[in-house]
């Protein structure tokens, strides 16, 4: 049992399972999950649907964690890739075109990589802090998503483009396949080549790195363009959901949920070590507390009230030196 | 090695002096009274909370930290302190007891810190988050504050030579002074700089390293309710939504003022630089007047990444 404790993953997942669980006996059919004309449905699919857009924020945000930095302008990317989509859709002669469609989401996607390249040349060429190179971005890309919508909400009627957030593939919503393909991706990547290791290397001695041969700007790069690519996708997502772009509100303050997941997963933001099944697990803790915040019923204005104490009591827990006051009070349990 | 190290220590804030100076100068030539020295006092009025909460958090920056919740404090403040108005207690007894508020809040962080080695990043969001939600639970509008105390406070300017400012600008400079000499002159100022350099070997040298940390945020908390009580007075209402992305702001004041996110290097006067210049961006956007909300936001990146970008190009010959 002891051992099982000192998992990395233990106490998120606990924490998921105790949340779940509490949903449970407020509604006893939490875990019902029906097939309805060949589509799931049911709250634990609904929790991963909507957690697909955290879930790819916070899965781009570990990789530039693990390289020690940090990117504060992922909810503006959020906005800003949602506005370019609808702005393209909205101007297509016939917006059910699934060609016209593709080229809207791909010229989004593409100003996102921009936009992360942006990002890691501040942070890995001109040697600005992340915190305040993505800050520039974070400020003005709020500013750039309205001036692509002319300051308006855009309203798109696209089946198309609606599909990217509720339609299903083999009776799986189509956002949890995209989340679980991207993450599939990124994991199998960075645990079949070398670059998880370059990373966690360039994470924990970016000077050192260089001097041993590794390129730990093009690195850098490399994991600014892939979160911004990732909150890319995920600002697809959140237009689509509602079939419109709202440059001011979409991926408000995603960025310190996104953080958030990313450290309850247990990566240090220090940089140099990192989980993406942490992030996955961290991303929807996130995203089931804000679904017991319903179940339960507690009051809005409670709600962020109820995620600090989650936060701390989490926090606590997965804290080695919680742990070792505890113990000390039974000597028992102390072991070398 | 080291006359090199203390010949340069004062270089990123004479940068950002020179930088202020130049976009001061380019406010000047392009803007017809722009040069009235009421302007630049405007700056302080308009700033005065803003200036308060970066130096509580120049403090936490100095020892390596990071302060998030300082916003939502600040929302906090003004919300129990026009709460508490509301019901009709007296102002002698208010503003202590915010003042208590904010000190605790971040003495609380400060423990999560340093006992349970929590990241100041999560410790400070989720105080943010704790912040934030008591406002909604004292009331979800907007309360006015009536105080008569409050509003001869608010409404007060201390005229000399044709020019004024407010009693709120007083006190922020009073906070810069006092802040700048318990760094300059005392001990706990010099632990503070040693913590943030390199806590390992601050221990070993014996520094109470665990008081200077959790001290840090209780001055960061009690600075940010003290922020929190001149907007109460800029505002003359408590809000839940009110100083939202401040925190980024402070953090932002400070860092253009020279001081390294990472700790052990920096000064309270850089912060006021950094504060006077996104003062004077804003000042510089409305002096322009035709811009639309969106291209504000961008006008601010733009400044913000010429100014960085500007003071990293001057600072980086040093090594």
């Amino acid at each position: 049992m002891t051992n099982l404790m000192k998992q990395r993953l233990f106490w998120p997942v606990a924490m998921l399972a105790l949340l779940l669980i509490g949903n449970l006996i407020f509604e006893p059919g939490f875990f019902s999950v029906e097939l309805r004309d060949g589509h799931l449905f049911g709250s634990l699919i609904d929790i991963l649907r909507q957690g697909s857009p955290l879930m790819l924020v916070a899965l781009g945000m570990t990789l530039v964690i693990a390289t020690g930095g940090i990117d504060l302008s992922v909810g503006a990317v959020v906005a800003i890739s949602g506005a370019l989509a609808c702005q393209q859709i909205a101007g297509l002669d016939d917006q059910g075109a699934v060609g016209g469609v593709l080229v809207a989401v791909a010229l989004a996607l593409l100003l996102c990589a921009g936009l992360g390249l942006w990002n890691g040349f501040l942070v890995g060429v001109v040697g600005i802090q992340p915190i305040i190179a993505t800050l520039i971005l974070m400020v003005a890309g709020r500013g750039v998503a309205q001036l692509i919508t002319d300051g308006q909400i855009i309203n798109v009627n696209s089946p198309p483009y609606k599909t990217i957030a509720a339609g299903f593939l083999a009776s799986i919503p189509v956002p949890v396949i995209i989340a679980a393909a991207l993450v599939a991706a990124v994991a199998l990547v960075i645990r079949r080549s070398a670059f998880g290791m370059l990373l966690e290397s360039v994470g924990g001695n970016a000077g050192a790195s260089r001097l041993a041969g590794i390129r730990s700007r093009r690195l850098i790069i490399i994991a600014y363009v892939a979160c911004a690519v990732c909150a890319g996708v995920a600002g697809l997502m959140v237009s689509s959901t509602v079939s419109s772009a709202d440059g001011n509100n979409a991926g408000l303050l995603i960025e310190l949920d996104a953080i958030l997941a990313v450290v309850i997963g247990g990566t240090s933001l220090l940089g140099g070590r990192f989980s993406i099944a942490g992030t996955v697990v961290g991303a929807l803790l996130i995203k089931t507390l804000d679904t017991t915040v319903y179940t339960i019923g507690i009051p809005p204005e409670v709600t962020l009230l109820f995620k600090a104490v989650v936060v701390v009591v989490l926090c606590l827990v997965q804290s080695p030196a919680f742990r070792a006051r505890l113990s000390r009070r039974q000597p028992a349990e102390v072991s070398a | 090695m080291r006359s090199l190290a203390m010949r340069n220590k004062y270089l990123p804030v004479s940068a950002t002096a020179v930088l202020l100076a130049l976009m001061y100068g380019i406010g000047v030539i392009n803007y017809t009274g722009f040069s009235d020295t009421q302007v630049v006092l405007n700056v302080f009025v308009d700033n005065a909370f803003l200036l308060v909460v970066a130096v509580g958090m120049t403090f936490v920056i100095l020892t390596g930290g990071i302060d998030l919740s300082v916003g939502a404090v600040v929302a906090l403040t003004t919300m129990i302190a026009a709460g508490l108005l509301e019901k009709g207690w007296p102002p002698a007894v208010a503003l202590p007891v915010v003042l208590l508020v904010g000190a605790t809040i971040g003495l609380g962080m400060g423990c999560m810190i340093h006992f349970f080695e929590v990241q100041p990043f999560i410790a400070t969001l989720a105080g943010m988050f704790l912040a934030r939600g008591l406002c909604y639970v004292i009331s979800t509008d907007s309360i006015p504050i009536s105080d008569p105390f409050w509003v001869s406070v608010a409404n007060k300017q201390i005229w000399f030579g044709g020019f004024f400012i407010t009693i709120s600008v007083l006190i922020a400079l009073a906070v810069v002074l006092i802040a700048a000499y318990v760094l300059s002159y005392t001990k706990f100022g010099r632990d503070v700089y040693a913590v943030g350099g390199n806590p390992q070997s601050a221990m070993l040298m014996g520094l109470r390293v665990g008081r200077t940390r959790i001290a840090v945020y209780t001055i960061s908390g009690l600075c940010s309710a003290l922020g929190g009580v001149l907007l109460s007075f800029y505002m003359l209402s408590g809000y839940g939504l009110h100083a939202s992305g401040m925190e980024l702001d402070a953090i932002a004041a400070v860092v253009i003022g020279g001081t390294l996110l990472t700790g052990g290097s920096g000064y309270v006067i850089g912060t006021v630089l950094g504060v006077l210049v996104l003062g004077l961006i804003q000042t510089i956007i409305t002096f322009q007047g035709d811009l639309s909300s969106w291209w504000t936001k961008i006008f601010i990146g733009i400044l913000l990444f010429v100014f960085i970008v500007l003071q990293r190009a001057v600072t980086r010959r040093r090594r």
